[in-house]
């Protein structure tokens, strides 16, 4: 508040501190430089999870080995599900764009606690090295899968401990980003930005940040008796000592149920912004949006029990798992219905964001649609554990979240970088990675309906022709995804300079310069009583 | 860090962060809810085991543990009233007191834990696998993690406290500046909290 225009006037890329160079980023407490070390750490590990997604549907392209045995296959799946689980969809959308956005949406000059914020990225730098370093020391790699199923993960002889630890550290920087983004919104909106005026993107953060607070220490707790019992053999899920395994599937899901919900609900988010700015119409249904955001957030705490419906669980549980999942469907459907009812009578401005945020729901309305599949108990019998599985839920994690987080870099790009991309390649790096995506999951819906199980390096000839176009598939959607990362990586350092605003929205971070200055506001600004974050007149 | 190198913020909150040290009470609370449903269903599924296992526990040494922690948590909140009232040495000497039960805490754990080792009980050890039933080694498994983890959560309570007294020494944390010490209170309450819940569980229902 001391700081006077001028020495305001750097941006944020640009400031030099007390630390230069790398040093000036890794210690800086300025949200805007946590949100991009997030978003280069995500980056990175992306790009290492994808390789073995990509190595896992080339083993797969034909019966029997192609290129690994059982084990490493195993392995491959374990390391790519807790990479992009714990390291990227968790945090995602809002350790990087909540970082970086939600300061400036509510017009602060940073989140609650800084110095916390910047513990949160080193400890999710520590957790990443814990995990990776399962994978380099030690008697092998872990190969329970992501979910770390008892009483598997205590007898396996692979180095698990490391992984365990890793997703534990992992979920302590979760918790602590959450804490960090309530009290934020809790305490800093700027004078006259009530609740009810708050951008979707926040609101979103709102009800994550809730579901990282509560529903992560469950999950640190199972991990940490699963440590225990394979250092102490203390026998808490171990039947040998009359312990229940079922009993760790059910705390396992009490938190991984609602992180879905941590994937997902900012990712909603990030779409709510884009719609209404490229249709510069104001978002139909404001309020329900609001509702639907916070009963998702609610509801998905109910329903972890349909993860096991063949697990061995009573009958009138079941029931009520399977009611309560076909609630939870309804408020994401509430937001489909108003995305759509914004776009009616707007007037579309189609640019890559767009492309993104219109493919985000076509893709997620696939995904849900087969969740309910997922969710009805005879359906669930049929396809339980069965590629169709693995189709729906990359049709909603990779193709809710990553469609959405794609969508959210076109859209914010100008803004954190303060330069434009080429957009003719932008498109076309959508279409490709769009259509490899649909040719990578669809096939696996076809699949698991005629009985292909997950989780297996091998399958029966009958098979053969789906995999040979899903895996055709893979290659088509890494060629996207290349186009795309070459584009932005080279527009962020020689695009041309982008404006303020080239979109046209009307949210707080369009008010402030392309790059930010290092303290957003040179003044905290004031919301008039008629003004509102989606004020298109 | 930088940016309080450059820039005098003079930002100083302090609804933020007692807002902020309540949301972490609620994560500390779910930590924990998780093994007190653990606990819940084992006990469902092993009654007699149970009753027969809390026996071997000394009602004697938790009730004074609780006793002990139940005073800490006044002298703990006195030392905050004296620090609003700007009365430094009661400030002081109050957290000392605090301390001190929190560490005489530790010590009857250490002899309690002591006498369960003596006595062949141990997660995994050779008399609890040859001697006892299924039950009774969970009811042993879950005192040992939960009392461990709870011993950690004093020694955790026990460093806030110790850092906001250095504080207070300096005079960094005085009567309108008293967050870190109030949030040290609070978190020693929570500590102080469960294990009221504790103490029935493993000592009182047999």
């Amino acid at each position: 508040m001391h700081t006077s225009h001028a020495e305001n006037e750097a941006n944020y890329l640009k400031y030099k501190g007390k630390y230069k160079g790398l040093l000036g980023w890794i210690l800086s407490t300025d949200h805007k430089r946590i949100g991009l070390l997030y978003l280069y750490s995500i980056a990175t590990m992306f790009s290492v999870g994808a390789l073995l997604g990509l190595a896992m549907k080339f083993e797969l392209l034909a019966p029997g080995k192609t290129i690994m045995d059982a084990q490493t296959y195993n392995a491959t799946f374990t390391v790519h599900g807790v990479i992009m689980i714990f390291m990227i969809v968790i945090p995602g959308l809002p350790a990087v764009f909540g970082n970086f956005l939600l300061p400036i949406m509510l017009g602060a000059k940073d989140v609650a606690f800084p110095k916390l914020n910047l513990l949160s990225w080193w400890l999710y730098v520590a957790g990443v090295f814990l995990v990776l370093s399962a994978l380099l020391f030690g008697p092998g790699t872990p190969d329970t899968g992501w979910t770390f199923y008892a009483p598997y993960s205590f007898k396996t002889g692979t180095n698990l401990l490391p992984a365990v630890f890793g997703a534990f550290v992992l979920g302590f920087s979760s918790i602590l980003t959450g804490l960090n983004f309530l009290v934020t919104i809790h305490r800093l909106r700027c004078p006259g930005l009530k609740w009810t005026k708050l951008p979707l993107f926040v609101w979103t953060i709102y009800g994550t940040a809730w579901i990282q607070l509560l529903a992560t220490p469950v999950v640190g707790i199972t991990l940490v008796l699963i440590a225990l019992e394979r250092i102490f053999g203390v026998g808490v899920f171990d039947p040998a000592l009359g312990g229940d395994p079922i009993l760790y599937q059910h705390l396992f899901w009490i938190y991984s149920h609602p992180a879905v919900y941590i994937m997902i609900l900012p990712a909603m988010g990030a779409i709510s912004e884009i719609i209404p700015t490229f249709s510069q119409k104001h978002i139909f249904g404001y309020k329900a949006i609001i509702a639907s955001t916070m009963a998702i957030a609610f509801v998905g705490w109910l329903v972890w029990g349909h993860h096991m419906y063949t697990a061995g669980m009573s009958g009138t549980a079941q029931y009520y798992f399977s009611l309560l999942t076909f609630i939870v469907a309804i408020p994401s459907a509430i937001k489909v219905f108003n995305w759509i009812s914004t776009l009616y009578k707007g007037s579309i401005n189609v640019q890559t964001p767009f492309y993104w945020a219109i493919s985000f729901i076509f893709v997620f309305m696939i995904g849900g649609l087969s969740g309910l599949v997922l969710g009805s108990l005879a359906t669930n019998i049929y396809v339980h554990d069965t590629a169709f599985v693995v189709a729906h839920f990359h049709y909603i994690v990779f193709g809710g979240t990553g469609f959405s987080f794609f969508a959210a870099m076109h859209y914010w790009f100008p803004k954190i970088f303060g330069r434009m991309y080429d957009k003719a390649w932008a498109n076309i790096g959508w279409l490709v990675f769009f259509i490899g995506f649909l040719a990578l999951y669809s096939p696996m819906f076809y699949l698991g309906m005629m009985g292909m199980p997950r989780r297996y390096y091998d399958y029966l000839e009958e098979f053969h022709g789906g995999n040979i176009l899903s895996t055709f598939g893979s290659w088509i959607m890494v060629t996207g995804l290349i186009i795309i990362i070459t584009n932005l990586v080279r527009s962020a350092r020689r695009g041309p300079k982008a404006e303020m605003n080239p979109w046209h929205g009307k949210t707080l971070e369009w008010t402030v310069t392309s790059p930010p200055p290092l303290e957003n506001f040179d003044e905290i600004p004031v919301i008039a009583e008629d003004d509102g974050p989606y004020n298109y007149k | 860090m930088e940016k309080s190198a450059h820039i005098e913020h003079e930002h100083y909150d302090a609804e933020a962060s007692k807002v902020g040290m309540w949301l972490f009470i609620f994560t500390e609370l779910l930590l924990f809810g998780g093994l007190f449903i653990i606990y819940s269903v084992y006990r469902f599924m092993n009654p007699d085991a149970f009753h027969l296992a809390a026996e071997e526990l000394d009602t004697f040494i938790g009730a004074l543990n609780t006793v002990l922690l139940l005073i800490s948590s006044m002298t703990i909140a006195m030392a905050t009233t004296s620090l609003q009232k700007n009365n430094k040495l009661h400030t002081l000497l109050l957290s000392t007191v605090t301390v001190i039960l929190g560490l005489v805490f530790l010590v009857n754990k250490y002899f309690e834990w002591g006498i369960k080792f003596s006595h062949g009980i141990w997660p995994g050890s050779p008399h609890m696998m040859e001697t006892m039933s299924q039950g009774e080694i969970l009811f042993f498994g879950l005192y040992f993690i939960m009392t461990g983890l709870h011993a950690l959560h004093i020694i955790i309570g026990l460093v806030i406290i110790a850092v906001a007294m250095v504080r207070v020494n300096k005079g960094t944390v005085h009567a309108n500046r008293a967050a870190l010490l109030e949030n040290a209170g609070l978190y020693w309450h929570l500590v102080d909290v469960i294990w009221i819940f504790l103490f029935p569980l493993f000592y009182l229902i047999t």
